[in-house]
């Protein structure tokens, strides 16, 4: 308390420093300092890089991803422009195949047709010329049997019997 | 105690705080580094310390609501400060206005915090010390930088002015960067924090005086004290200023030296 009084007595002069309090000062602001520097800063530091890697990361990956989508995007319109190109070239086609075969079928059926036709005619032909032969051995020997049977003579001469048949299918034709 | 005793024996009139108020007795014997003022400022740093170990231990991407606390004052001095104003090559400041600005922040909100109410930095020795490391770091950066003879000399004679204006800038220029510079920056420190202390010890010592006066006067001493109140948020402006100003004068001082040209 007398230190006070005093003090206020001297009428104290507030701007001269007192030598223990710039020690103190000198050494208090030195030991904060280096615990600070030490301790404080490169970890607060630390957590900064790591954040601007964290988010420089995600903006990058977010980056690639955008990219990469659009690649996606064009390889798949590639793909679906090409894809429809196809389509169109394979319809193209079909329609083109389709006619050929309808062509061709067409062609076939009128050969098969016609080739069904000819064979038509040919055994007609055949059947008629053998219808012919066998009509003209039965009428012969039928007209033979009746002319014998008529005119009482037996005609076995077979020149004669041929002819006379010859003759008469002769008469016929005309006749008809 | 003090003021219980003072009043007792000047017999009872009102005595204005003085200077005599900042001259703490020293709290163990005759001791002189027992005084309040120093245990303050060993407080401060063991505080500021503490917390920013505690705050800063993990280092999370993601932030803490403590580790955030931390970093957002560390972010400010780094970035608003130091980066700023030292633009390229700031990052090895940092540590050193960082300890500067919480060393002057704390010390300087001893003032209004309770049973501390002691602002460290009313007591001119710190803001000397605190004024002469701007000075040994900003003289020492500005050396190594340019080599010490181009930097004294583009001090003494600053590039791109007049011969003849020499005369006048010269002792100017030397004056403000040896003697201007450093005593500015401690006293303005210093003023603020004892003229703010002087003004709250005004108000409440004086409401407090008024309490013990006659029944009229009794009636008065709410509104020092109210004014004291609102002083104390004023001197909580004034302090966080302060060490703002201090802290940006020794980066300002820092970034001129480390310029090629004032």
């Amino acid at each position: 308390m007398q230190f006070v009084n005093l003090a206020a007595e001297e009428k104290i002069n507030p701007l001269i420093p007192h030598t223990a309090e710039l020690i103190v000062g000198a050494i208090a602001f030195t030991l904060l300092f280096l615990t600070l520097r030490k301790f404080v800063v490169p970890m607060f530091e630390k957590a900064y890089t790591d954040r601007t890697n964290a988010i420089q990361g995600g903006m990058e990956r977010a980056e690639k991803a955008q990219l990469e989508a659009q690649r996606a995007l064009v390889q798949y319109n590639d793909q679906l422009s090409k894809a429809r190109e196809e389509a169109q070239t394979l319809r193209e086609e079909a329609r083109v195949q389709g006619a050929a075969i309808i062509e061709d079928l067409r062609a076939k059926a009128q050969d098969e047709a016609a080739r069904i036709t000819a064979t038509a005619h040919a055994s007609i032909e055949a059947e008629r010329q053998q219808a012919i032969a066998s009509l003209r051995n039965e009428v012969g020997t039928l007209a033979v049997e009746l002319a014998s049977k008529i005119v009482g003579e037996a005609l076995d001469d077979q020149a004669r019997q041929s002819r006379v048949v010859d003759r008469f299918l002769e008469d016929l034709e005309k006749s008809k | 105690m003090r003021d219980l005793l003072r009043s007792s024996s000047e017999g009872g009139g009102f005595v204005p705080p003085s200077s005599g108020d900042f001259e703490l007795p020293p709290i163990f014997g005759d001791n002189v580094y027992t005084t309040k003022p120093i245990a303050l400022v060993f407080l401060s740093v063991i505080l500021i310390s503490a917390f920013f170990i505690i705050s800063s231990r993990k280092a999370a991407v993601v932030p803490s609501k403590l580790q955030f606390a931390g970093e957002s004052v560390y972010t400010f001095v780094r970035n608003d400060l130091a980066k700023d104003v030292i633009g390229h090559d700031f990052l090895r400041f940092v540590p050193y206005l960082f300890t500067l600005f919480t060393f002057i922040l704390v010390n300087n909100l001893f003032g209004i915090i309770p049973l501390l109410q002691f602002p460290t930095m009313s007591r001119v020795s710190f803001p000397y010390i605190l004024a002469l490391t701007v000075y040994l770091v900003f003289h020492y950066v500005g050396i190594r930088k340019q080599g010490a003879i181009k930097y004294f000399k583009e001090i003494m004679f600053m590039p791109g002015v007049p011969k003849a204006a020499y005369i006048l800038i010269t002792p100017l220029e030397i004056l403000t960067f040896f003697l201007v510079r450093p005593l500015t920056l401690s006293l303005r420190l210093f003023a603020n924090m004892f003229a703010g202390h002087l003004l709250l010890l005004v108000f409440i010592l004086g409401g407090e005086h008024l309490l013990q006066g006659v029944i009229g006067l009794k009636l008065i001493s709410p509104f020092a004290f109210a004014i004291g109140i609102v002083l104390t948020f004023f001197e909580f402006m004034v302090q966080c200023l302060q060490a703002y100003i201090f802290t940006l004068l020794a980066a300002l001082y820092i970034a001129g030296a480390l310029a090629d040209e004032h």
